[in-house]
């Protein structure tokens, strides 16, 4: 019996080992948390059992992908789905010039993110997933009450240009996911449902959340300024946008 | 407009204004549908700057070219920060519009910036005083357009979530809407707008200081400063008049927590546009300025000196950098002000409070002391007579009061120094590089209170352990 599990444990282990070589994914178990806003009546909502990459999409990446889809090249890319500063630095379609190709892919539209995914066979990951994802320090799953996890994401938006930082430099959070915080940002499928739906429930209107007060008044965390930050970002986007600080990971139901 | 011609040129300035204020509520409405006539670029100038006065034109379509830079600056020597501006200044580009003006707003977030910003203009007239049709994400640009209608100063801020924070990091400015016919004219404008700053390090602390979002809530500011930074109306940079000019100031006070009692020692503010808006008001000492306000103030200068600009809650003043500096030059006028005619000795009679007089010193007796002693002794003395300016760590306050530690002035020259307690010092030095130019009273110590004190100084901080004795301050006195 006791052989069987040691095996079972090994067996997985190594599976494990292999995925995450290949796919550079981690499990992320089902749980449950109350985001800043999108929670009815500020309920927690459940996060399901999902797998996350372990890194954002690098500039290296990119290009494999851009290699096998050339429609999503710079002077390819349909203006539907992209603005003028799609990869802006990019010195051409598959040049990415001098810089590091391990920094993380920006300037990318939320087109060509999703595009990316799918053809990983993966999506891009729910803003619930992310934050979920995103509240977990090195130790704890939910590390939002503490200051200097605060702090350390507040002091990422005083720091200029660290896209050109490259990936898994920032620390190794609770499930082995690294750069949620202080690096780029970084896409979600849903990343304007927020103020959408959020409002309209209300009174028809868009965008009302992110004023002034209003900002506050869906809120369920005002200290909470970090998420503050990332929701107010989101809204501002739009999908075909892309800009300098904006990256993305992809996120799969399955594992793969 | 005819009529109003005919009053202009009858009727004294002031006059004017009465009946302007007299007249608002008609005016408003009719402003509104003023239409405008032809179109220009606004110009946009940095503080202490304001744009050239609109004088007598028409209302037009005005054209507003505003860019957002996240950047980092200095909030004083060896101090960093992360501002972010309007148009890279903290407070943002001045705007200069008159009444019914049509204003095209042309709102771009940097590329290289992270974050989402908007504008809350307090001028504007509609939902989030434009902010929310203003949302931009950075590397793009937001168009809207606006009618000013009410005359007055107005603050304009960043109104994204986390609002605090964005305005706590410089996002404000100020828009003057001008009365038909332009403000009365005066000889200097200037433009002067207060902030609080919070720093994860105490006031001084060195490097690239954070933002503490816990001293924010608490409105516990390390920093209290005019134009975005500690020094940037003194050392260099004061503002400047000539003795009978008369000097507008654009005040203006982005918080975001605090509330400023604008002050400037030595003058009286003729006029106030009290709140910013059409009621004047005369001979005021002190404005109060909201957070999210400004007032317009004016007034003549007479003398020849330097005024020193506060925010009268004074310890935010020389403890936390509210300070700036209008330099007036010129002849003196001895009618207004006087300077010091007599200097002399008041001796109350019976009061239990008296000098010694100087020729006594040399008959009390100095008492020997040890080392120790000496600076257990000075330690008191500099903790009740030297710590208010020089700080308890003898680390002084930039630009304002020297450093004592590690001070190469103070070690270069100790009988310099002993001179400096007997008799004070004015003017320009030099102290590790950084240059003062202050007043410090002469102090009224005995010799060997002075010795204890001096000894104490050079025996602290890294200082160079100078001892020094009663003997040789009698020796200087």
């Amino acid at each position: 019996m006791y052989k069987v599990i040691l095996i079972a444990i090994l067996f997985f282990i190594q599976k494990g080992f292999i995925n995450a070589q290949q796919n550079k994914m981690v499990q992320i178990q089902e749980g449950s948390f109350v985001p800043l806003y999108g929670s009815t009546d500020k309920k927690p909502v459940v996060v399901k059992t999902f797998f996350i990459d372990i890194y954002p999409i690098t500039n290296d990446d990119f290009l494999i992908f851009l290699k096998k889809n050339p429609g999503f090249s710079k002077s390819k890319i349909k203006g539907i789905f992209a603005d003028k500063s799609y990869l802006s630095y990019w010195e051409s379609d598959f040049d990415f010039g001098n810089i590091n190709p391990k920094t993380p892919v920006t300037s990318i539209s939320w087109f060509a993110a999703k595009k990316y995914c799918e053809c990983q066979g993966k999506r891009l990951p729910t803003i619930d997933e992310w934050e979920y994802v995103a509240m977990a320090d090195e130790k704890k799953i939910d590390a939002r009450s503490k200051t200097e996890f605060n702090k350390y994401i507040l002091s990422w938006y005083e720091k200029s240009k660290t896209y050109e930082n490259s990936i898994g430099k920032t620390f190794k959070n609770h499930w082995g996911v690294y750069d949620m915080h202080g690096l780029v940002w970084e896409w979600t499928a849903d990343y304007n449902s927020i103020f959408l739906s959020g409002e309209s429930r209300k009174d028809k209107s868009e965008d009302k959340n992110l004023f002034c007060g209003g900002a506050s008044v869906n809120a369920t965390d005002l200290m909470n300024y970090a998420a503050f930050m990332r929701y107010a970002f989101r809204s501002s986007l739009k999908a075909q946008y892309s800009t300098r600080n904006l990256g993305f990971r992809c996120a799969s139901t399955t594992r793969k | 407009m005819k009529k109003k011609h005919i009053i202009k040129i009858k009727a004294s300035l002031f006059v004017l204004f009465l009946l302007l204020s007299v007249s608002c509520k008609k005016e408003i409405t009719n402003y509104s549908e003023l239409k405008t006539e032809g179109e220009m670029q606004a110009e946009l100038t940095s503080p202490p700057l304001v744009p050239k006065p609109v004088g007598n034109r028409t209302a037009m379509k005005l054209k507003v070219n505003m860019e957002i830079k996240e950047q980092e600056g200095t909030m004083t020597d060896g101090v960093r920060y992360t501002y972010w501006t309007f148009g890279g200044s903290v407070p943002g580009s001045f705007i200069r519009t008159r009444v019914g003006d049509e204003v095209e707003f042309h709102l771009k977030n940097h590329p290289e910036n992270k974050l989402p910003h908007n504008i809350d203009l307090h001028a504007v007239t509609g939902p989030g005083g434009g902010a929310t049709s203003s949302l931009v994400a950075p590397g793009h640009e937001k168009v809207f357009s606006f009618k000013v209608i009410n005359p007055g100063l107005y603050v304009y801020h960043c109104a994204t979530a986390p609002v605090g924070m964005h305005i706590a990091n410089g996002m404000y400015g100020l828009i003057l809407v001008e009365p038909e016919g332009g403000l009365p004219s005066v000889d200097k404008e200037y433009y002067v707008m207060q902030g609080d700053f919070y720093t994860q390090g105490e006031y001084g602390a060195k490097g690239l200081q954070p933002f503490d979002m816990n001293k924010a809530v608490k409105e516990t500011p390390d920093y209290v400063v005019f134009n975005g930074k500690v020094g940037s109306l003194t050392n260099g940079n004061e503002l400047t008049a000539k003795v009978g000019e008369t000097v507008r100031l654009f005040v203006g006070n982005g918080g975001p927590n605090l509330v400023s009692s604008f002050h400037v020692i030595g003058e009286i503010f003729d006029n106030v546009h009290v709140e910013g808006g059409a009621l004047i008001n005369k001979n005021v000492q002190t404005t109060l300025i909201p957070a999210g306000g400004a007032a317009i103030v004016d007034f003549k200068v007479e003398t020849p000196g330097n005024f020193i600009l506060v925010d009268h809650s004074i310890f935010r003043a020389f403890n936390k950098g509210a300070l700036g500096i209008l330099k007036v030059e010129g002849a003196e006028n001895k009618n207004i002000y006087s300077g010091t005619i007599q200097e002399g000795i008041y001796l109350p009679e019976g009061g239990t409070i008296q000098n010694m007089p100087v020729t006594e010193s040399s008959k009390t007796i100095m008492p020997k002391r040890t080392v120790a002693e000496k600076i257990k002794i000075g330690k008191e003395i500099f903790e009740t007579t030297c710590f208010a300016c020089h700080q308890s760590q003898g680390q002084g306050i930039p630009n304002s009061f020297p450093p004592l530690a590690k001070s190469d002035y103070l070690n270069a020259d100790s009988k310099r120094a002993i001179k400096t307690i007997l008799h004070g010092l004015t003017g320009e030095i030099t102290v590790n590089g950084q240059k003062f130019n202050n007043i410090m009273p002469s102090q009224n110590l005995s010799d060997d209170e002075i010795a204890n004190v001096m000894t104490y100084i050079y025996n602290s901080w890294g200082n160079n352990k100078t001892v020094v004795t009663p003997e040789m301050v009698k020796s200087l006195r």
